[in-house]
């Protein structure tokens, strides 16, 4: 049955709201598949503006994945501003894909992929305008399956009654798997219904049904256990994990949009995994273990999407970019390799050594050279040893010095508030730290003409990472340290004029903390928030604390909770954690015995260079490490180097 | 240096592309198009494309202009294509002249709208356009950055006509056609300044948002109402004189018979 485009009704709507163009889809290289022809289809959603949205490239990558298998389709949708959501309510159009402006229920998947908690009221108006009944219990064959993905969903409970099933880790593969179940439960006529196709999913251990299990509640509040309530169901549902990212080269054809976005570059995720074991980081934790794309891998990918999409600037993504063994050649290469076309190159998540302002030397080789970024996360040597993040105070101020004496006007330096175990005093270093760079970069510049930008926000502790059991600060007390940085900062007559303060105040952080570390029950605030009327909490200007804390005093009190039950408690070791049957593959021994670590100030080093500390990922999961070097060196692209002699006029490429 | 002038559309649902959305499609169709462009100088250098009155969002176009500055010389109607593969479907680049005249934006006088008014019946329009045409001035007003501004929509146009209604299918309901002819100036009038003007003078109020298009901008002829092609000086020139042309005679090596590469520093 061939399914109608909304996009006549939407058309009319459209000269009435801000950007229209973010709703019309068209983008270079965006994909149109016949629905009549494709059996199986997806419906992609990052649950934030298209300006966010559309450069993720998660859901870029699912999109050509699952657009190159025959007889399968996936389009994308945002989330509408309310603007358009008012206007969508008022003459019925329900939520639609950007690509063919088909609605959303129409789809047999509607996959989410949540990168931070702050989506989930975007999910919940999504599925409202879609016309799918917000709780999955009251969903029927006509609705799609809601699927969340994505680093929010390895503790998917605060979102249980909304989705019918969560997968967790990296979704190449996945999304595959899910697609061939359900072609082959739609083909034997869709015996069961959905129970039967979820059944099927859930089997698998790989893909998360909240439905089919029971969370038993003690006394107290905290969690007793969590059981698979049909036979069949894993007690332990796992994460999943590409091996060979070089068998994965996606995205080829990245979407260009023509509305303006958050990034527009060409990406390429030079290494997936991070194993420096900083203890805040849930993405260095879920994403074990390291592995590298090839420096051939990453030559390739970087010409082909410049040519697909004409962007004017690469970016080397990874959560520690040059960490990869090859990055050297890698930068070097992509750089004399591009020296001629105006091609910037940027790496952002740099750390803080030498190494890297060589490595930002040759990237900027060609252009200006503004900032550099750097994250020492921690004021104090103490709490930078709580947090495993070792860098000293030296190597900073080093790196900071050759910097600024290879002309770098501006360095930018990121803190968190709000660390376990962090008083006062380790917050207040951070000003000391700021002046010894000023006063570093004026030695060796010989100019009073450069800054130092010093940006802080809360701290928020998250599932499957040594801090999961950590109190999180409030945010009165977030906000006082803050104030007492400020003024430390603003009080330095010789140098608080060249040091820039950029703080987030510690309320989003709590909201985040609660979404971060609820279960199931949190579920009924997000339910309250939504239905009054909170929208992208991820937008300052949309974001309100007050409503979120009067929907959990209406809500959280019926179980006998409250925020600060989610938020500043302390978990202890026996504590059954709400994620708990999702495993990322870290033994939760491990992660205790890293807590304790924390606690003693005790560092712990990478194991990429070092024998291994038995996270429990590898052994678990069936993977391990992979990294270079090759050897190999990214050869220049023959066509370029031809480029001297003028080719004859009207050849085409 | 050679200049290229380029006339490039906005069709169905990419008629939403804002200016500056478009400028940026553009740079990047150039790069894919792997087109040899010259460049600013300075701190960031862009490449030289200069862009002439452009249609507002949400407004279709068969008839939008610019120019671009090459560093090397290319076959313009080979470019076209290649620039027309690099842009997605509806931004469309349809013609393309080599520039051998001055002052194509002094040419863009006057532009041609058609203005589709569904849920209008045909007898309707034609006495909001008997009316609005009868009045020595319409005043109008406007949102703009600045605040409201008033100022007269009726001194700008030169024709106004309601269209038999031929494209009406049946079954489909009203739908009246206006073909309005504009004269470009300070304050510039936009159709959507002529139906506030419609309204004004004749309530005519559409039930849904008119569907806009400009079929086409250059040199007004006041008698006929006809707009002629701004490209056309340069097209008689390059007949007159195809020097580019005459350069392939001199390089008969050139593989396509098409122009041979202008020599280093010539530009």
């Amino acid at each position: 049955m061939t399914v109608e485009s909304v996009f006549p009704q939407l058309e009319a709507l459209l000269p009435h709201v801000q950007k229209p163009i973010q709703y019309v889809g068209g983008e270079l290289n965006s994909t149109v598949k016949p629905w009549d022809e494709c059996d199986v289809r997806w419906a992609l959603m990052y649950p934030d503006a298209y300006e966010v949205g559309l450069p993720n490239q998660g859901v870029m990558i699912l999109y050509e994945v699952l657009n190159e298998r025959e007889g399968v389709l996936a389009e994308r949708t945002y989330s509408v501003w309310p603007d358009l959501e008012a206007l969508m309510r008022e003459h019925r159009v329900p939520q639609f894909t950007v690509d063919s402006h088909r609605p959303v229920r129409a789809f047999d998947v509607f996959g989410l992929s949540f990168s931070t908690e702050l989506g989930y009221t975007n999910m919940l108006t999504a599925l409202d305008l879609a016309g799918i009944p917000l709780n999955a219990a009251d969903r029927t064959l006509d609705d799609p399956i809601v699927l969340a993905g994505g680093h929010a969903a390895f503790n998917p409970e605060p979102i249980a009654d909304f989705i019918d099933c969560a997968v967790i880790g990296d979704g190449e593969q996945a999304v595959l798997e899910i697609t061939e179940i359900i072609r082959a439960w739609k083909a034997e006529g869709r015996p069961g219904g959905r129970e039967e196709l979820l059944f099927r999913l859930a089997k698998t251990g790989g893909v998360y049904v909240p439905g089919f299990y029971d969370v038993e509640y003690l006394p107290d509040g905290r969690i007793g256990r969590v059981v698979p309530n049909k036979s069949g169901v894993p007690w332990r549902v796992s994460k999943h994990t590409v091996m060979d990212l070089d068998e994965w080269p996606y995205p080829k054809q990245p979407l260009v949009p023509l509305a303006e976005t958050v990034h527009e570059r060409m990406s390429v995720e030079i290494f997936r995994g991070c194993t420096r074991g900083c203890r805040f980081c849930q993405a260095g934790m879920i994403t074990r273990p390291v592995r590298e794309r090839t420096i051939t891998g990453i030559g390739e990918m970087v010409d082909r999407g410049l040519k697909a999409t004409g962007f004017e600037e690469v970016g080397l993504l990874s959560l520690s970019s040059a960490d990869h063994s090859e990055i050297g050649d890698i930068a070097k290469g992509l750089a004399d390799r591009y020296e001629e076309d105006k091609i910037g190159l940027s790496l952002p998540s740099t750390r803080v050594d030498a190494f890297n302002i060589d490595l930002a030397n040759e990237l900027t080789r060609n252009g200006r050279r503004s900032g550099l970024t750097f994250a020492p996360e921690g004021g104090s040597e103490r709490i930078r040893k709580v947090i495993n993040k070792m860098v000293s105070e030296e190597d900073l101020i080093r790196t900071v010095a050759t910097a600024y004496g290879n002309g770098w006007r501006q360095v930018k330096l990121y803190f968190m508030c709000g660390l376990p175990t962090e008083t006062d005093e380790d917050v207040l270093q951070i000003a000391d730290m700021a002046t010894k760079v000023i006063a570093k970069g004026r030695e060796v510049s010989r100019s009073n003409d450069i800054r130092c930008t010093v940006s802080i926000g809360g701290f928020v502790p998250k599932p499957h990472t040594p801090f999961q059991w950590a109190p999180q600060l409030s945010a009165e007390e977030t906000d006082a340290r803050l104030e007492k940085l400020r003024d430390k900062i603003r009080g330095d007559k010789k140098y608080g004029r060249s040091i820039g303060f950029r703080y987030h105040d510690g309320k989003p952080g709590i909201v985040e903390g609660l979404l971060s570390r609820g279960d199931r029950r949190v579920g009924a605030v997000i339910r309250a928030v939504y239905e009054d009327g909170g929208r992208f909490d991820g937008w300052r200007e949309h974001f309100s604390y007050d409503r979120w804390m009067e929907c959990a005093g209406k809500t959280l009190p019926e179980f006998g909770l409250d925020v600060d039950w989610y938020t500043t408690r302390e978990r202890s070791y026996e504590e059954v954690l709400p994620w708990d049957h999702l495993d990322s593959g870290l033994d939760k021994d491990w992660l205790w015995e890293d807590w304790q670590d924390a606690l003693d100030e005790t560092e712990v080093e990478d194991c990429r260079w070092t024998p291994c500390f038995d996270c429990g990922v590898c052994p678990q999961m069936d993977t391990q490490i992979q990294i270079g070097p090759t050897g190999k060196k990214l050869l220049p692209l023959a066509v370029k180097n031809a480029a001297p002699a003028p080719s004859p006029v009207g050849h085409t490429h | 240096m050679q200049r290229i002038r380029l006339r490039y559309t906005k069709r169905g649902r990419l008629r939403f592309t804002s200016h500056r959305d478009f400028q940026r499609a553009f740079e990047r169709a150039l790069r894919r198009a792997e087109v040899p462009m010259a460049y600013s100088a300075g701190f960031t250098p862009h490449p030289k494309v200069s862009y002439a009155n452009a249609a507002p969002t949400g407004t279709g176009s068969e008839a939008e202009y610019l120019e671009i500055q090459l560093t090397e010389v290319r076959e313009p109607a080979t470019l076209r294509e290649l620039l027309d593969e690099s842009l997605p479907d509806g931004l469309d680049v349809v013609d393309a002249v080599e520039a051998r005249t001055s002052g194509l934006a002094d040419r863009l006088q006057a532009s041609v709208w058609e203005i589709r008014l569904d849920g209008v019946r045909h007898e309707q329009a034609e006495r909001a356009v008997a009316a609005f045409l009868a009045a020595e001035t319409v005043e109008v007003e406007r949102r703009t950055k600045n605040g409201l501004r008033t100022f007269d929509a009726r001194a700008a146009v030169a024709q106004l006509e309601a269209l038999a209604p031929t494209a009406d299918r049946p079954g489909e309901g009203a739908c009246a056609i206006l073909r309005l002819v504009v004269r470009h100036g300070t304050p510039a009038v936009r159709p959507d300044d002529v139906l506030s003007g419609l309204r004004a003078t004749a309530d005519l109020a559409p039930p849904v948002p008119a569907a806009v298009t400009r079929l086409a901008q250059g040199l007004l002829d006041e008698e006929t109402g006809t707009v002629t092609d701004p490209l056309a000086p340069d097209r008689e020139a390059v007949m007159a004189a195809p020097t580019t042309a005459a350069r392939t005679d001199l390089h008969p090596a050139s593989p396509r018979g098409t122009a041979a590469p202008a020599p280093e520093g010539s530009a």
